[in-house]
């Protein structure tokens, strides 16, 4: 035990020593965060749009000041005719423009019936998206307004609500995703390096050749890493509560332990890496593309899974964070306790021990 | 007075599919020894003394080291004898006192015993000066020197040594094999492979390794009479060319 312990000193005394790894650590976890967190949204906010209104009319005048009011979009400019359209999209400040008919409110009352026209920016398609449908909800709580004094014998009104995230807040979705990044970055990706390290220094031999076992180099050269990701993951969850004001409707407790043992199957998985590499470089090579990218497109986190064609939807079962992310949400925005995700857990468990199983036959075969 | 064998080695084979990288090898070296393992890159004496400190398994074959049996033993094995690779292998970005407390460690020494050697060590290298600074700052020269010393700290019957003057100055080399026969004369068997020919005339007795067999065994004086050479070398080099 003794031996134990100077071991994994040594090994913080390694990971302090190096700047580079320090930053990794604990720099990437709070920027991506952050980045993640205010940058990349799906919500708008003040989007700049512009008007052209040929019939300058009571009732458009209303629907515009709606508009104004909602804070979803701010008028830039009012646009005199069809031809300025373009000119006024290449200045790149307005991202839709918003055009009524002629004689809109004379229309309305005879025919029941006027037109407006949304022309939107898509050459980003999903904020061309979402400003469309925002005007359209704009528009269609108006037109509630005036039929309320009239009665209409069929009706029907949908009544969306959303549950577990009411103001579809894009950060929700983001927490989850970005902590299971990281801690599958800080837990495969160093140890992985740290283990091949000491294959290219020949300090590796050396230890084998110590009356240290195998078995104990590994554990402790993993020990500090589960140390070290476990603040991680403490620093992440403190943010998105008190940053951005995620609920943890859930277990705390429940949270942790599942935390751990994602940590355990990311740090199994850098072992295993580190079986099959010997150089750093190696390491991080497979550890980004092997596992960052599918971790990042196949996982849920950016790209939901059902709308992913059969094929990749049977490849993300085998991403270990796909499993992770959901228990995250489960516990965090809906509450569940492990009655809900014990199915997920067994499937991280299993995952972790075929590993681990895995990197012990590789190690054996490689000291034959 | 015959000396006890410490390593006993009997057609030991390390076979890598249908590739004999090590053909039935038999040698004995005894207490105090310093032994010579030569060969050309690839002749099999790194499979060869991978199995000897216990990191690999031998195919068939009978070998004791320090009195255990390489195929049951390894632990015992490796408690009694001290390694040092052709890396210098201490960790750069530790001080100097740092590696001789984990190396220490790891060889299961008290933090009393760890604290005196340290001590003992740093003064006999002369390294006062330095013992705060990291091992990545030294010479070549130096991280060599204390290497060795590193391998010695927990009183091995053996020390393998592997390649340990690669890369070192004539003036360091010829100092390093002072501290080698220093080592010898208090009862430490010396194992070591080298490269420089002039270093195989300062052991006792040399082995030369030739596509996985032992071709000659015998002291340097002896196999330049037999190969009627003037030099190792020369007896190196008409073996290699069979």
């Amino acid at each position: 035990m003794k031996r134990f312990r100077g071991f994994i000193k040594k090994e913080f005394f390694h990971i302090y020593r190096d700047k580079r790894s320090l930053f990794i650590l604990f720099g990437m976890p709070i920027v991506q965060i952050m980045l993640f967190g205010f940058a990349i949204t799906n919500e708008i906010n003040n989007v700049n749009i512009a008007i052209l209104d040929h019939s300058k009319d009571a009732t458009t005048q209303e629907i515009i000041t709606k508009i104004e009011a909602s804070n979803y979009f701010s008028i830039q400019e009012s646009i005199p005719n069809e031809a300025a359209i373009e000119n006024s999209f290449k200045k790149g400040i307005i991202k839709a423009v918003l055009i009524f008919e002629n004689d809109f409110s004379k229309k309305l009352g005879k025919d029941n019936n006027a037109t407006v026209q949304i022309i939107a920016d898509a050459t980003d398609p999903n904020t061309a998206n979402t400003i469309s449908n925002y005007i359209n909800a704009i528009l269609k709580n108006y037109q509630h307004e005036l039929n309320k004094a009239v009665k209409i014998p069929y009706q029907i009104i949908p009544k969306t609500r959303m549950v577990f995230n009411p103001e579809l807040k894009g950060v929700f979705m983001f927490v989850p995703g970005v902590m299971t990044i990281i801690l599958m970055l800080v837990s495969a990706m160093m140890t992985s390096i740290s283990i091949t390290r000491e294959k290219e220094l020949g300090t590796m031999e050396v230890l084998l050749v110590s009356p240290l076992k195998p078995i104990l180099v590994i554990v402790g050269k993993v020990v500090p890493y589960i140390f070290l990701s476990i603040i991680n993951a403490t620093i992440i969850i403190l943010l998105s509560i008190f940053v951005f004001k995620m609920p943890l409707q859930g277990s705390l407790f429940l949270l942790a332990l599942e935390s751990v043992l994602f940590i355990i199957t990311s740090l199994s998985l850098g072992i295993l890496i580190s079986t099959i590499a010997n150089s750093q470089q190696t390491a991080m090579m497979i550890s980004l593309m092997a596992l960052m990218l599918p971790t990042i497109l196949l996982s849920g986190f950016i790209f939901p899974i059902t709308s992913m064609p059969t094929i990749l939807q049977v490849i993300s079962n085998v991403i270990p964070a796909k499993w992770f992310i959901i228990i995250l949400k489960g516990i965090m925005l809906k509450g569940v306790g492990i009655s809900f995700v014990w199915k997920e857990t067994i499937i991280l468990i299993g995952m972790t021990l075929f590993f681990i199983a895995l990197s012990v036959k590789k190690y054996k075969i490689r000291l034959e | 007075m015959t000396k006890e064998t410490v390593i006993h080695v009997k057609n030991l084979t390390k076979k890598f599919d249908d590739f004999k990288a090590v053909d039935s090898i038999s040698f004995e070296v005894k207490k105090g020894e310093i032994f010579g393992f030569l060969g050309a890159n690839g002749a099999g004496k790194t499979t060869s003394m991978k199995m000897l400190i216990g990191i690999s398994k031998p195919t068939t074959g009978l070998a004791t080291v320090a009195g255990f049996d390489v195929y049951k033993n390894t632990e015992d094995i490796k408690k009694n004898i001290g390694y040092m690779s052709q890396n210098f292998a201490l960790y750069n970005d530790l001080t100097i006192k740092e590696n001789i407390t984990f190396f220490g460690g790891i060889y299961g020494l008290s933090r009393k015993e760890i604290k005196e050697k340290t001590a003992l060590l740093i003064e006999e290298l002369n390294l006062q000066k330095v013992s705060k600074k990291l091992v990545g700052s030294l010479p070549l020269g130096w991280k060599q020197k204390l290497s060795f010393s590193v391998a010695l700290l927990h009183n091995p019957a053996i020390i393998f040594l592997d390649e340990p003057t690669g890369g070192v100055d004539p003036i360091t080399r010829r100092q390093f094999w002072e501290m080698i026969y220093k080592t010898a004369n208090q009862g430490t068997t010396i194992f070591v492979t080298t490269h420089y020919m002039d270093e195989a005339e300062y052991c006792d007795r040399v082995s030369i390794m030739v596509k996985g067999k032992i071709e000659a065994l015998d002291t340097p004086k002896n196999l330049k009479n037999k190969f009627n050479a003037e030099t190792m070398n020369e007896v190196f080099i008409k073996l290699a060319r069979e």
